[in-house]
């Protein structure tokens, strides 16, 4: 980076669904993918004469959220409406908070051990809870059809989480969300589902420019139409690309040009201008009259931080210190979310080795809950099962290969790890019979006890293979040696 | 002595006594609705024979001995900006001439449990805005003491369905002076409730921090009767007041003890038609024989409540009324010929070579908008929107919507210094009696500053109480005013009945030609 002759300056905004059962407003489900108009009422479709009703819940997870976002929370917050005309809007405004928002002033931090961001603390402007417009099916040929309207979404709960331009690459605008998301998993706020669209982001991007005269910044692009983390990154690539391109060629600054939005298409790699249905508008905020502001006692804000529970920067923190496992290990399973993490703890604390436990958890756990498509809670063994295992292969009764047959047939039957081990036949090959297996081999492979002498150690693998064919419970590094050192006692 | 003569209070002792039934009274009423709303235009619809309906069903249930709701079969007729499910509720506007709600409003749900018979919905200014009634756009609702005279508004339909003996009781709706203008107009007892005190849900809204619904009747003791029904907290309503409802009905005839009645030198100034104040003279005499004691207290900041009123409640209609587009229900422009007509325009522009033009010309939807709103609003209801747009747009909202706020939070402060001083404020309602029909149409600013003895409790969120003192020469009643802190609505139920047993203007009825 520090070989562009600009800085990249990102903020991005983004747009949490909250995990209510019911609207922000009214008591329609916030159920996703049901037939079009089917979860509304008077209410949310704007009825003349209806009234709004705030879902405590709704604002409550906005609160934790705000919180866990290390957030100013104020004592007094209220309702505004943001008033423009579109036919997803039925009531021709959206209730949203405008100028005293129910946070402020927060950060996330952003740590990446995998790869080459440095712990880095991204600051919040603010986050603040609204609702949801509806949706509008356009007709592909315009003119030619009429749009359509589903408003089940609308007066679905929204978190507006709003960055500080903190951002200074794609990869640290997508290492934001992925900590985020992740955040928001903990805390079991969202589910954060992009398809649905339960999590959305829009970013603003610019250039600070390094020129003789100084540091010069472009103009600030919106842009929209980011349907994944990685669809973020690769947007945001092509934009700062762009950007530096125009500004090469046009040597526009920021204020020379309004702001303008552009939308990410993801089949053409490309982002192309928006006629944005928001340009150049006044909102004409006002304090929605119908809405009672709301008071935040500080004992519900300590109530609050009391319960966040152990959140996924100091979770890290502590597997790595009291487990001695390695940042980026403590990483892969604290991103695997909180009862992951907890399966571990479990296995760890049985095991009393956090990395053999750590090892196993991203290595055979991980791949069968992606082969299976299963979450943790899925996993048919429990983490005394795990460890009764563990504990065959702590005590070198069972070398690492068998020990994933074993765990496979486990998997399969459901079986404790000793009643698989006896079923299968596995035990401990004792020193007197490798012996004896040893001395036959190399009787009957006498070149290979030639090329080990001339120095070829790889040759004694043909012998652990044929001495598995053998006797499959042999510990092929044990018997690796036990066949080297007698070759080199001849 | 006619059916049409007893009080709501009267009809009900009956219908409990048996010696009536409900099918009688309402149908001497919609009788009356027949042969006169031709000619008051009170009644925008009424649908008699679900009336009847419900009437016989009242009775049927009474005279088996199951319960019946207190209201016990007495008609009710209903502002036309009540929602009821299914039936029309138009605002008396063109932009929801054809709508009928989807569900009910909480005031129609609890009449319905007290076996009111809603009899009728009545006419208003469109979407409420107004103090005439003339800004209908459905019809003409004219005042029965003169039909040549008007009303008052908006609740007009409401104040001269009384006043005309087409309905015993009337509910109607008050964000500036629009239950108690009328109420005076037209010589019957109007009440505007504390904020919150009856809930506002499917109450279409105009200006919502100032609107409140409220009873209109020809004594104080049929409102309480009515305001009993309708008061209380409402789960649907976030501004909703949860207190418990006092039982006024009851304590309406206990006269009130040592009142402190206070007199703003603000209501009394120039302005103030002659007429009215020698009735309020007269008044203020009455209460002092029984036994109140009058003080001077000082309103200051009265003088600024129209013109606060006027940027307050504009900026809030700009915003309720954004939902009539022509989209989701209501009026939609004829999308045919505004295609046509749009496309001529293009036409002409490209034939032109006016890019400037084509890029400024409408879209679509934008034209769909535009187009319906023009063609489905009235003149007042645009020049409000048009208001309030202007003064919550960027760059104004400080120096408009911010500073009445403040305004009105001193507003607020003078009652509230008033009333550590006196129990009740009494004033005028309006500074003149009814004015001819036409007479202030093209004057939409002389029509405001009627509104200056009403709008204080609104932006102050009181409750105030307009009863009949009087006639003028012409023979036009006058009201007078009583305001109150909040929820002091008890008090000035009690108030207002003490009067009532003194005088007789409510028991006046004028005459109407069939």
């Amino acid at each position: 980076m520090s070989d562009q002759p600009f800085k990249t300056v990102i903020g991005l905004e983004t747009h949490v669904q909250l995990l209510t059962k019911t609207k922000l407003f009214c008591r329609c489900s916030t159920e996703f993918g049901q037939p079009p108009n089917t979860q509304t009422c008077p209410v949310c479709i704007g009825m003349p004469g209806t009234l709004p009703v705030m879902n405590r819940e709704a604002f409550r997870l906005g609160l934790v959220t705000a919180v866990a976002l290390n957030c100013t929370i104020p004592e007094f917050t209220k309702w505004d409406r943001k008033n423009y005309y579109y036919p997803d809007l039925p009531k021709g405004y959206q209730i949203s908070q405008f100028d005293l928002p129910m946070s402020q002033d927060g950060w996330l931090e952003i740590n990446d051990p995998q790869g080459p961001l440095e712990g880095k603390r991204i600051g919040i402007i603010r986050a603040h809870l609204e609702e949801d417009a509806g949706k509008s099916m356009h007709d592909e040929v315009a003119g030619k059809a009429d749009s359509r309207i589903d408003l089940n979404r609308t007066g679905t709960p929204l978190l507006e989480i709003v960055t500080r331009p903190d951002l200074n690459s794609p990869e640290e605008a997508k290492g934001y969300l992925t900590e985020l998301k992740l955040l928001l998993t903990y805390l079991g706020v969202s589910d954060c589902n992009m398809q649905e669209g339960s999590l959305r982001v829009d970013a603003n991007v610019n250039l600070h420019v390094h020129t003789v005269a100084g540091v010069v910044p472009t103009p600030i692009v919106e842009v929209k139409n980011m349907n994944s983390f990685r669809a973020v990154e690769r947007a945001l690539v092509y934009e700062v690309q762009r950007q530096y391109d125009l500004w090469q060629e046009k040597q526009q600054k920021l204020g020379d040009v309004p702001k303008t939005t552009r939308g990410w298409d993801d089949q053409a790699q490309l982002t192309r201008p928006q006629r944005s249905k928001e340009e150049s508008s006044d909102y004409r905020y006002l304090p929605d009259p119908d809405l009672a502001p709301v008071i935040v006692t500080p004992e519900e804000f300590e109530r609050v931080r009391n319960q966040l529970g152990e959140l996924p920067a100091a979770l890290r923190r502590r597997l790595e210190s009291s487990y001695g496992i390695k940042p980026y290990d403590a990483d892969v399973l604290v991103n695997q979310g909180r009862a992951f993490v907890d399966y571990f703890v479990q296995l760890a604390d049985t095991c009393q080795d956090g990395t053999l436990a750590s090892n196993w958890m991203q290595q055979e756990v991980l791949r069968t809950l992606n082969e299976r498509q299963w979450q943790i809670h899925q996993f048919p063994l429990s983490a005394v099962m795990l460890n009764e295992l563990l504990q065959l292969v702590q005590g070198g009764d069972i070398d690492k290969t068998r020990a994933k047959e074993v765990f496979q047939e486990m998997l399969a039957t459901g079986k404790s790890a000793s009643t698989v081990t006896q079923a299968m036949g596995v035990k401990k090959v004792n020193l007197t019979a490798a012996k004896d297996l040893c001395r036959q081999l190399l009787a009957r492979f006498p070149q290979i006890v030639e090329d080990v002498q001339a120095g070829k150690q790889q040759a004694v693998g043909h012998l652990i293979g044929e001495a598995k064919k053998e006797n499959p419970n042999i510990n092929p590094g044990e018997f690796r040696q036990l066949c080297l050192d007698t070759i080199n006692e001849m | 002595m006619n059916l049409i003569d007893w009080t709501a209070t009267d009809l009900l002792a009956q219908l409990d006594m048996g010696t009536i039934s409900s099918v009688e009274i309402t149908q001497t009423y919609l009788d009356r609705i027949a042969a006169y709303n031709e000619q008051v235009g009170a009644f925008l619809h009424n649908d008699g024979d679900e009336a009847l309906r419900h009437a016989r069903d009242v009775d049927r249930r009474r005279a088996t001995g199951q319960r019946v709701g207190p209201l016990g079969g007495l008609p009710v007729a209903i502002k036309d900006n009540l929602c009821i499910e299914g039936v029309p509720t138009t605002c008396a506007s063109r932009m929801l001439e054809t709508f009928r709600p989807p569900y009910n409003a909480t005031i129609v749900q609890k009449l319905r449990a007290a076996d009111a018979i809603l009899i009728g919905k009545t006419n208003l200014d469109e979407f409420a805005m107004g103090s005439s009634t003339e800004n209908s756009a459905l019809r003409l609702t004219r005042n029965p003491w003169d039909l040549e005279h008007v009303p008052g508004g908006s609740s007009g339909g409401a104040a001269a369905c009384i006043t005309a003996a087409m309905a015993p009781l009337s509910v109607g709706s008050d964000t500036g002076g629009s239950i108690r203008q009328p109420a005076a107009f037209c010589g019957v007892v109007g009440m505007k409730p504390t904020y919150g005190r009856v809930s506002r849900y499917g109450l279409i809204a105009f200006a919502s921090s100032l609107d409140q619904i409220g009873p209109l009747a020809r004594t104080a003791e049929d409102a309480a009767l009515l305001l009993q029904i309708i008061a209380g907290y409402d789960a649907s309503d976030s501004t909703s007041v949860n207190k418990e409802v006092p039982p006024y009905a009851n304590n309406v005839s206990q006269p009130l003890q040592s009142l402190r009645i206070g007199l703003a030198d603000e209501h009394f100034a120039d302005g103030l038609d002659a007429e009215i104040e020698t009735s309020l003279r007269d008044v203020v005499r009455i209460y002092e024989r029984l036994g109140a004691t009058i003080e001077p207290i000082s309103l200051p900041h009265n003088k600024y409540a129209v013109a606060t009123y006027y940027v307050i409640a504009p900026c809030e209609a700009s915003s309720n009324l954004a939902r009539y587009d022509g989209v989701h229900y209501g009026y939609r422009a004829d999308v045919r010929r505004m295609q046509a007509e749009l496309d001529r325009q293009r036409n002409e522009l490209e034939a032109a070579g006016d890019d400037a033009g084509l890029r400024n010309l409408d879209s679509q939807l934008v034209r769909m908008y535009r187009q319906s709103r023009s063609e489905a609003l009235g003149p007042e209801v645009k020049r409000r929107i048009m208001l309030g747009t202007y003064a919550l747009s960027e760059g104004y909202y400080d120096a408009y919507y911010l500073k009445a706020l403040k305004v009105r939070r001193l507003i607020r402060r003078d009652y509230d210094q008033a009333f550590k001083q006196v129990d009740l404020v009494l004033g005028p309602v309006t500074p003149t009696a009814a004015y001819p029909i036409g007479d202030k149409v093209d004057d939409p600013l002389s029509m405001y500053l009627g509104d200056l003895y009403t709008v204080s409790a609104n932006l102050a969120g009181i409750p105030a109480i307009s009863v009949p003192c009087g006639r003028t020469r012409t023979g036009l009643p006058i009201g007078f005013q009583l305001q109150g802190p909040a929820l002091a609505e008890d008090s000035l139920l009690r108030a207002a009945y003490m009067y009532q047993q003194e005088t007789d203007w409510h028991q006046y009825r004028p005459h109407l030609n069939e």
